[in-house]
């Protein structure tokens, strides 16, 4: 169990190392993922600032990336993606399935 | 009004099979509906906690809380899962022929019951609380906030009578196939949930995803669809798995497999002697 534990430990510490992160700001506006679509480099970690500027709360949901969260209206939270393979990745707001996006994970060089 | 049916719907789908399951597989144990029902309860005041505080804070932490929050609600359940096959595996043979009897009783061996009652909660707790933020959304979101929750309701009560017909379709099976067909979907069950819990843990950056697309087949059966969701609930379907989740769920799938093949094992040799 301890062993667990501390390999738990030492692959956050690792994670964190490599968070030399990009960022992309996602922003929720009448029932609005903004920008829809925005790309992000390959094999890099991608920080995700989810800004909520809507009165209520959005699920923020991606079975391609196997993330869910949910950010409180007039609130925001962050997640972390990849490092991320190249291809077109999903996601939508699991209160309004209408509400969707994608990312596009584009290979360096491109 | 149809929109909010059908999210709220999903929402309760998964709770509502786990508990048809988890009935389902307890047949023949004495009070497990209470204990069920008890999880339940305690389940939707959970629910209603993890909302408010979900709704409240809004850091990174937060985020990071939630994620996991669900990751160890889910462990735990298929921690109790585990428990209970294991247990079944042991005693099931035994329950299987006096399930008719009244007031039959099965000695020896502590009961699962606190697993029944743990897994209803967790099942509870983890898509309750999403179903309360949402429909608290639509309450205090304007003009057509009655038409929604009425749509929302809609989608509860169908959510539970699937369940129901899953619970009701199990009891018809035949009485000598019956533990082994429960303990193969809650083995298939706790895997996936398994699955889902490595998720999270990735999500929160604790474990590495070791690669992020095992296989796609959202082109072939989407996780949005019904039927999609529904093999996601029930044997851990995902259309684009990451490495550590296929590592899970083929770790969860082997371990309960040998947990209950040795006890199991035990069980038919000293019957035999």
């Amino acid at each position: 169990m301890r062993l667990i534990l501390s390999l738990l430990a030492g692959a956050a510490l690792l994670n964190n190392a490599a968070q030399a992160a990009d960022e992309v700001t996602l922003t929720v506006d009448h029932q609005k993922f903004t920008p829809a679509q925005f790309s992000i480099p390959a094999g890099v970690k991608t920080k995700i600032v989810i800004r909520n500027q809507d009165s209520v709360p959005v699920e923020f949901e991606s079975y391609d990336l196997s993330r869910e969260i949910i950010v409180p209206g007039h609130g925001e939270t962050t997640i972390y993606v990849g490092p991320l393979e190249s291809g077109n990745y999903q996601f939508f707001n699991d209160f309004d399935h209408d509400m969707k996006g994608s990312i596009t994970v584009k290979a360096k060089g491109n | 009004m149809l929109a909010t049916a059908i999210i709220m719907f999903r929402e309760v789908l998964e709770a509502s099979l786990i508990i048809a399951i988890v009935l389902g597989a307890s047949r023949g144990i004495e009070n497990r509906g209470r204990w069920v029902a008890s999880g339940a309860m305690l389940g939707l005041m959970g629910a209603a906690i993890v909302a408010l505080l979900a709704n409240a804070a809004s850091t990174e932490f937060s985020g990071n809380a939630q994620a996991l929050l669900n990751a160890t609600v889910l462990l735990g359940a298929v921690a109790m899962l585990t428990w209970h096959n294991v247990w079944m595996s042991a005693h099931g043979r035994q329950l299987s022929s006096e399930v008719k009897a009244v007031g039959s009783d099965v000695e020896s061996g502590q009961r699962p019951m606190a697993a029944l009652m743990l897994i209803t909660l967790a099942a509870v707790m983890r898509e309750g609380s999403e179903a309360v933020l949402f429909l608290w959304a639509i309450a205090t979101g304007g003009e057509q906030g009655a038409s929604m929750l009425i749509g929302g309701l809609g989608g509860v009560i169908s959510g539970i009578l699937v369940g129901m017909l899953l619970y009701l379709g199990l009891l018809r099976i035949p009485t000598r196939h019956f533990f082994g067909v429960t303990s193969w979907l809650i083995l298939l069950l706790a895997a996936g949930l398994a699955a889902q819990a490595a998720g999270f843990l990735n999500q929160v950056g604790l474990l590495p995803s070791l690669g992020n697309s095992i296989w796609n087949t959202s082109g072939i059966l989407s996780q949005n669809s019904l039927f999609g969701q529904f093999l996601h609930v029930l044997i851990g379907y995902i259309a684009r798995p990451s490495g550590i989740q296929v590592v899970f769920y083929l770790g969860t799938f082997a371990s309960i497999f040998l947990l209950m093949r040795t006890y199991g094992g035990n069980r038919k040799k000293k019957a035999s002697l």
